[in-house]
């Protein structure tokens, strides 16, 4: 089978009751990953004990039972080989979903993904449709390898995809997309919001096109732009300033690349305030891009600095004073935004 | 070499004829500053990239590297294709995208392009040996790396899990003496390469890399093995590579005895040997024979210097599928 023959046509969709259920973040990935497998038989999940054990956050668990183990692999400790066999497999027709334990391993496999994978089709027009999800982001005592944001690695290289879901329905529209994307993704998964955030989610064909941001919250006054956990902070900092007077916009980047630079450009001619909020490290992060694309495309709109609210440029610590420092939050967010609000 | 029938010694014969002519004419127009950046001749390899393609069928996979000219011809890629592709001409393999023998993949031809990162292509492989195994087909993968890249971890972890999940794969290791400048003797404190394959529960088999029988028996009894569902097997072909790393590279850290012996086992001059032996082959022969190849590869150089380069404005073409 190549690319040519249909590959990206779906081998059957599933008919049925087109409803919505309440899901934890972690559940609604579970059932994209089900809803695919389901529905194509070209998906298939590999990861480190993903099969068997169900997954470190058993975000798998089932899995295995359901589809057996030739589509639910549980492979040796790998992560170049696992990335670089997902790139092959993809070439014999597969579309393979691969799990990182924790974003933080993804280093290991760094050439597999951004020499290789993100530069297939550009040199010789064969795509590499691969998803490989990669579980990040602090605020569990982790300590720094269990608790990276390392996404601006990635949204630096041309070629890949990058979506960080911040709610349960995107978790699930967003892979639903990814799975389906001719093109590598990276789907930072947020571990901080797998059990702490439920929410309404669609059944079947419920896709979360990439590339495209949400206005979670609309507003005059003020625009915060974040994705990834950092939502549910904004979300809450900007009903604090509703209660004082405030009208705060808020953002959710839902991709981080490709940037969605029509909202973005859009939320800052509206407000004429930006904060950008994420928890990974400040140089460099996404926010800085975010922050040039406004600066280039809104600068006469604006009635104040473009503000960023960033992780300091330090290892993700482990203490909780120390990671409760280097963290941003509802409270930090909301310190800055009271200082823009009255520039 | 009796073994080897006169029809499959008289094709490889020209495969690998071919294969010299157009790495000479790849250096000859490096010269001429036609082809720009870096040039990287296989002199020597003939051999074991033609016998290893030669064993295959042609529904098999291959993930060749930038000595393995041999193989990529073989598999039907055309030198009308190569020479554009090295002159940067939108009708090369990567339209003028890649460099010199790099990512020069084509699938309907059952070619992985290559990346400069060796050995990323017994990564790549070993998923498309996984595939091939989970659709149940009757094919087989095949990876080509060196002795540098048989230091990376990703030779390990990739040879590992073919042998883990038994997988219909051949991993050819080209021991051509150096990595760049760097002898043997800093790569690793073992004599042979495929010493290691003990250490995956696989074959691991020794070849005289300049010996077409040789290699083409030890491929095919690895392909059969594989294709049979036997798993893996690691072949280690002992070669000399004949030029430097790159063209820049005078290769004087080369000892000339070292190439003077390896210059008396030159795998052309052997297969012709053989057919001269068994008198398929004399001067007049051989002569149209190279009058033939060098009027094909005219040919397929004026395809290439009237191609147009590619259009500056699709810079940004094809990032993304």
């Amino acid at each position: 089978m190549t690319w040519d023959q249909g590959l990206h046509k779906a081998t059957t969709v599933l008919a049925g009751e087109q409803g919505t259920r309440e899901l934890t973040y972690l559940e609604a990935i579970r059932a994209a990953l089900r809803y695919e497998m389901q529905r194509d038989q070209r998906v298939l999940v590999m990861g480190e004990d993903i099969g068997v054990y169900g997954g470190a956050f058993k975000v798998t668990q089932g899995l295995i039972e359901e589809f057996g183990e030739d589509r639910v692999i549980d492979t040796p400790m790998t992560e170049l080989a696992m990335i670089y066999a997902a790139i092959g497999m993809s070439f014999e027709g597969f579309l393979p979903v691969v799990e990182m334990q924790f974003a933080d391993f993804i280093s290991t496999g760094f050439d597999a993904i951004v020499q290789f994978a993100a530069t297939n089709h550009f040199r010789w027009r064969q795509p590499v449709p691969i998803t490989i999800r990669a579980p990040g982001g602090g605020g569990l005592r982790a300590g720094p390898f269990h608790s990276q944001s390392n996404e601006a690695w990635f949204v630096h290289t041309p070629g890949l995809k990058v979506v960080a879901p911040a709610t349960p329905a995107d978790a699930y529209g967003l892979l639903l997309s990814a799975i389906r994307d001719p093109n590598p993704v990276i789907y930072y998964e947020t571990k901080y919001l797998y059990r702490s955030l439920k929410g309404m989610v669609p059944e079947g064909e419920a896709l979360v096109p990439i590339g495209q941001a949400a206005v979670r919250r609309s507003g005059e006054e003020l625009s915060i732009i974040a994705y990834g956990a950092m939502v549910q902070e904004a979300l809450s900092a900007a009903n604090e300033l509703e209660r004082a007077g405030h009208s705060v916009e808020v953002i959710d980047l839902r991709t981080l690349k490709p940037l969605d630079e029509a909202a973005i450009v859009a939320t800052a001619r509206k407000t004429g305030k930006v904060l950008i909020v994420h928890e990974a490290n400040r140089t460099c992060g996404v926010g800085a891009e975010v922050a040039a694309i406004i600066a280039e495309q809104a600068f006469e709109y604006l009635d104040g600095p473009i503000t960023r609210l960033a992780a300091p440029d330090t290892p993700v610590p482990y203490s909780p004073p120390l990671e409760d420092a280097y963290r941003p939050n509802a409270a930090k967010i909301l310190a800055a935004a009271r200082e823009l609000l009255a520039y | 070499m009796n073994e080897i029938d006169d029809e499959l010694l008289q094709q490889a014969h020209y495969w690998m004829r071919l294969t010299r002519a157009l790495d000479d004419r790849g250096t000859f127009l490096h010269k001429q500053s036609k082809i720009v950046g870096g040039y990287f001749s296989q002199i020597g390899h003939e051999a074991l990239s033609v016998a290893a393609a030669l064993s295959l069928g042609p529904k098999d996979i291959i993930a060749p590297m930038h000595r393995d000219l041999g193989a990529y011809l073989v598999r039907g890629l055309t030198p009308r294709r190569i020479l554009a592709q090295w002159l940067g001409r939108e009708t090369g393999v990567t339209r003028g995208r890649d460099a010199n023998l790099h990512g020069m993949g084509d699938l309907s031809l059952g070619i992985i392009g290559f990346i400069s990162h060796l050995p990323a292509s017994t990564g790549v492989i070993t998923g498309v040996a996984h595939g091939i195994k989970l659709k149940g087909e009757p094919r087989v993968a095949m990876c080509f790396f060196g002795d540098g890249s048989a230091s990376q971890g990703l030779a390990h972890e990739a040879m590992n899990w073919a042998s883990v999940f038994k997988l219909p794969m051949v991993i050819i290791c080209e021991n051509n003496q150096y990595a760049y400048s760097t002898p043997l003797s800093r790569q690793m404190a073992i004599e042979h390469i495929a010493q290691r394959a003990a250490g995956y529960n696989m074959p691991g088999v020794i070849v005289d890399g300049n010996d077409f029988a040789a290699v083409y028996h030890a491929t095919k009894e690895a392909v059969e093995r594989a294709r049979s569902g036997g798993g893996p097997t690691l072949i280690e072909c002992k070669t000399m590579r004949m030029r430097g790393h790159a063209i820049h590279d005078n290769m004087a850290y080369v000892p000339k005895e070292l190439l003077a012996e390896w210059e008396a086992r030159d795998p052309i001059a052997r297969i012709e040997a053989e057919l001269r032996a068994r008198g398929l082959l004399d001067d007049a022969k051989l002569a149209a024979l190279l009058a033939r190849i060098e009027a094909e590869l005219d040919e397929a150089q004026a395809f290439a210097e009237a191609s147009p380069y590619p259009d500056p404005a699709t810079v940004t073409d094809g990032v993304y599928a």
